[in-house]
């Protein structure tokens, strides 16, 4: 059986991006190690509490060799405009979900609205990247 | 007003230590959210989960920062301080007291963070490629 294990995100900065997903959003840090071995990589891994074998790697835009100058430029430009890629989130209760986020500084970019699937919104983290908070429709699981 | 029975309060203190176990919270706020005066709250919730809130708040960050001992290669200072508790020295005492040995020794029990991280073979080849140099 083929499971999803982690997904990728890009991101400017990993302290900031450590501290908004575990937090503002309220994530468990998965990983967090160094490795001199690589270029002092650090492999950087969040996830919901209730989800052990599932994460996300918050992977700051690498230098030379790995990526040159103006790919690097471009996955940043891309992030900053919010097309480098986004996370979908569900949630029992939205508008708890939503409220509660709001009020740590979360910017939404739009307010819990009803959709033929449920109660969606959405917010950005620090870097642009778009992230849906979804209740939902429990008729429809 | 709507009934809700008093374990449904006292789930809203569980789920706030769940939470925010890394801000500086104490029995005061929990007892908050489950808008009980503290001394009958300590005592419902023992009732309810069996341990004393302190003692829930407590194993709660202690369970984090083993998590944190074992999956990152943070300092046990900073280890400490991110599970929300101010002072190394009692953070050390009661780790220990909870797992049997110090959060140093309990590290070295594991094979190191960076061998449990299982960084995907892409990145291992893709970071660790060297430069293109032509010096000598």
């Amino acid at each position: 059986m083929i499971k999803i294990s982690t997904a990728q995100l890009w991101v400017d900065d990993q302290d900031e991006a450590l501290e908004f997903w575990t937090q503002k959003i309220g994530m468990e840090v998965r990983s967090d190690v160094t490795l001199p071995e690589l270029g002092d990589f650090r492999w950087l891994t969040v996830g919901p509490a209730g989800q052990p074998d599932t994460a996300i790697v918050l992977m700051a835009i690498p230098g030379p060799p790995v990526m040159d100058g103006e790919t690097a430029e471009q996955v940043r430009n891309l992030m900053a405009k919010g097309f480098a890629g986004t996370i979908f989130l569900t949630t029992d209760d939205v508008q708890s979900s939503y409220e509660e986020l709001k009020g740590r500084g979360v910017e939404f970019s739009e307010e819990p609205e009803e959709r033929p699937y449920g109660i969606d919104s959405g917010f950005r983290d620090p870097a642009g990247n778009s992230v849906r908070l979804t209740q939902p429709r429990e008729d429809l699981a | 007003m709507a009934y809700a029975p008093t374990t449904r309060h006292l789930l809203r203190a569980k789920d706030l230590a769940d939470a925010r176990y890394f801000e500086s919270l104490d029995v005061n706020d929990m007892a908050r959210a489950a808008g009980l005066s503290r001394a009958h709250f300590s005592r419902e919730f023992r009732r309810a989960f069996g341990d004393p809130p302190h003692a829930y708040l407590l194993t709660r960050r202690l369970e984090r920062a083993a998590a944190l001992l074992r999956n990152t290669d943070r300092s046990v200072t900073d280890v400490c301080l991110s599970v929300g508790l101010r002072s190394l020295a009692s953070f050390t005492t009661s780790f220990t007291r909870a797992y049997g040995v110090s959060p140093t020794a309990y590290r070295a029990s594991f094979p190191p963070a960076s061998h449990r991280a299982r960084i995907p073979w892409c990145v291992q080849r893709a970071y660790g490629r060297p430069r293109y140099s032509t010096f000598r």
